[in-house]
């Protein structure tokens, strides 16, 4: 349950002036059951593309992937995606929200009610059961977003940078959310992220990205997520491996970035 | 003239009235809620709140300006009205043998409708005999002085002024004007009030409603007539909406869909309702089914654009975020682009209702048995201004009525709009 393999996964695709993009090439990745994996890189690595060939949204152009043996064809409810913003339907209360994955299963509604009662308690809403989603602030809103999710029990969970429009207090403390909740629910999780501390403190596994073609550059093992859980998470910031292997990261990425400008003023 | 005193006096009670409110206020506790508090409002359109003092004083101003130059009863100022009296004016009248004689023309001036007497004629001093005539306030008469004054004799003069065919003298009370062939013409004073076959005191208005509202006009209660195009209204609408709301999913779902329509759609929509009217009347004739047909075109296109735009105004995270939870393409219609739609839809709902009402209006200025269009255009042949301004000040009631109804059914059944 939850594994999932990626097999030399490519993505190129025509441009309307003729020339080609090659957004992804020859990506391959092995996932174990629980793993959190956070993915980091400069715009246009193709991490995005990468997240929705994953989800199911896009078809890659060579390669595939499989979750538990069986290929992603489209998206399913087996593969849970927790969106930047925007994602939750605002026609409906939070508890809707929520339960519209079983929902749409057919589950019953006494089910339904125990499944929604219990995420609304574990990401802290549960006063704000019936309230509509627009009335919530933006953090509440994401914890909707990932209880929304969990409610569909996926084997795997696939964020796109879920944390992005937070501020960065509220940022901090849903860091700790995610890292509880993938401790609480043992789902593999893959993160999309922009911010170098925050792939290193949530990734257990973190895949470093290099544009032109998209691939992987670089990956790791940190100790940190394991650290994090129920810790303070500012305390695991100060381990000095923490800062040196931040330091490498943004050197890392800053080239990809110089390369970039250089090959377009060229 | 009375056009640009009429906009004269509005333009300075407009600044008038500011002045003496802003005095008013500035008199009492300034207010310390935070629009007031901003200190830069020239240019900040969301400082700019509609003064509710304005809008109470731009209606009153509205009836007394109505009430003013119409002589109305309601209104204490009045601009000066038309001359109604006795006048009389003096002519001098030359024979053939080159004497002149003066007489006095006396004039009764009455209010219309009226029925006097003509008063008398005053006694001659010379050849020259006195006239005697009645009119109407705001008419003229003519008056042909010289025909009892002797063969030959011709008017000369009038106020001691000569005069000559064309040619106009002031008079007491009026001024005369002489005719191609010398008789006198006489315009009492107008004033400035306007005639109420023109435009009407605001209590005719009034009593005009009440009669027709109890009576009925043109065999119809003042209720059938406005019954009869609110029901129009709604079949047209009911119909443009059932058909262009699939219509407009469709070309929001299919690319085909789009493809197919879009020519038609792109194509009609310009196309004012009212220039269809003569080919819906060729083809349905001037009977009920050719104004739901019209009233449907009218709506049709308005709603197939909002749920088109409703559709294409889905937010795509939504979809993916449907399908990821394991919705169908059914389910992900049902649940996520109608109620993500709903807004656009009733805007586009807003737009359609205005537009029939509109429409229905002017269908039933072309033909109809009964009709609030019908009722207006009936009157103004008979020139019964009144029922007109009537007719317009209900027509225009019943369309703000529409417009809030349908904002009370979004504010409720919508309430998510412009929450995203």
């Amino acid at each position: 349950m939850g594994a999932l393999s990626i097999n030399d996964v490519s993505m190129r695709f025509d441009l309307p002036d003729g020339s080609h993009v090659q957004a992804l090439q020859d990506v391959g990745l092995e996932l174990k059951q629980g793993e959190l994996l956070s993915v980091l890189g400069p715009s246009g690595c193709g991490k995005s593309t990468l997240l929705n060939i994953l989800a199911g949204f896009l078809a890659p152009t060579a390669g595939q992937v499989s979750l538990n043996g069986n290929t992603v064809t489209g998206p399913s409810a087996e593969r849970g995606m927790v969106f930047q913003k925007g994602a939750l339907f605002e026609w409906m209360s939070v508890r809707h929200n929520v339960e519209f994955g079983p929902r749409m299963k057919g589950m019953p509604e006494v089910e339904r009610n125990t499944i929604v009662e219990n995420l609304l308690d574990t990401v802290g809403l549960r006063a704000f059961k019936d309230k509509a989603v627009y009335e919530l602030s933006g953090g509440m809103q994401q914890r909707v977003a990932l209880a929304r999710c969990l409610a569909n029990d996926p084997d795997v969970i696939l964020m796109d940078e879920p944390l992005g429009a937070l501020d960065a207090l509220t940022r901090e403390k849903m860091q700790g959310l995610v890292l509880d909740l993938w401790k609480k629910t043992g789902k593999t999780i893959i993160l999309i992220t922009h911010s170098v501390d925050e792939a290193l403190l949530l990734g257990e596994r973190l895949l470093v990205m290099a544009p032109r073609p998209g691939r992987i550059f670089k990956e790791y093992r940190l100790p940190f997520a394991d650290r994090a859980v129920g810790a303070d998470l500012r305390a695991v910031k100060e381990d000095p491996l923490f800062g040196e292997t931040k330091k490498e990261i943004l050197e890392m990425i800053w080239e990809m970035e110089e390369e970039i400008m250089g090959a377009s003023e060229s | 003239m009375t056009g640009l005193l009429i906009l004269f006096i509005y333009v300075a009670l407009f600044a008038g009235t500011y002045f003496a409110i802003r005095t008013v206020r500035a008199a009492m506790q300034p207010a310390a809620d935070f629009n007031s508090l901003k200190t830069v409002t020239f240019g900040d359109e969301s400082a700019v709140r509609a003064d509710r003092a304005a809008s109470v004083v731009s209606l009153v101003v509205v009836f007394l300006v109505w009430g003013a130059f119409t002589g109305s009863k309601l209104v204490p100022v009045h601009v000066p009205g038309p001359f109604v009296g006795y006048t009389s004016f003096t002519y001098t009248s030359t024979n053939d043998a080159g004497q002149t004689s003066d007489a006095t023309v006396n004039v009764l001036v009455h209010e219309t409708g009226a029925k006097v007497d003509t008063p008398d004629a005053p006694a001659a001093t010379g050849f020259a005999q006195g006239d005697a005539a009645t009119v109407a306030a705001w008419r003229s008469v003519l008056i042909r002085a010289h025909r009892n004054d002797g063969d030959g004799a011709k008017t000369t003069a009038v106020e001691g002024q000569a005069i000559a065919p064309g040619e106009t003298v002031k008079v007491p009370n009026g001024s005369v004007t002489m005719t191609a062939k010398g008789s006198l013409n006489f315009s009492p004073n107008p004033g400035l009030q306007m005639e109420p076959i023109w435009m009407p005191p605001p209590e005719d208005v009034v009593s005009r409603l009440v009669e027709i509202a109890s009576n009925g006009y043109q065999n119809a209660a003042l209720f059938e007539h406005v019954g009869w195009s609110l029901w129009r209204v709604f079949a047209g609408f009911v119909l443009g909406t059932l058909i262009g709301v699939p219509l407009g999913y469709a070309m929001g779902l299919s690319g085909w869909a789009r493809g197919w329509f879009d020519p038609i759609v792109e194509f009609m929509r310009p196309v004012p309702p009212l220039a269809l009217i003569p080919l819906v009347i060729i083809w349905f004739g001037i009977g009920e089914n050719g104004k739901v047909v019209l009233l449907f075109l009218a709506a049709l296109w308005v709603m197939i654009i909002a749920a088109r735009a409703g559709v294409s105004g889905v937010n795509i995270t939504k979809v993916q975020a449907a399908y990821s939870l394991g919705a169908s393409k059914w389910q992900v219609l049902r649940h996520v682009i109608v109620p993500n739609s709903l807004p656009e839809i009733f805007t586009g709902a807003r737009v359609a209702m205005g537009v029939c009402w509109g429409t229905v209006v002017a269908a039933e200025l072309v033909a109809a048995e009964k009709g609030a269009g019908k009722m207006i255009v009936a009157a103004s042949k008979f020139q019964a201004t009144d029922i007109v301004i009537m007719g317009i000040v209900i027509i225009g009631l019943i369309g703000f009525g529409i417009d809030i109804l349908m904002r009370r059914a979004e504010t409720i059944l919508v309430p998510w709009k412009g929450r995203s």
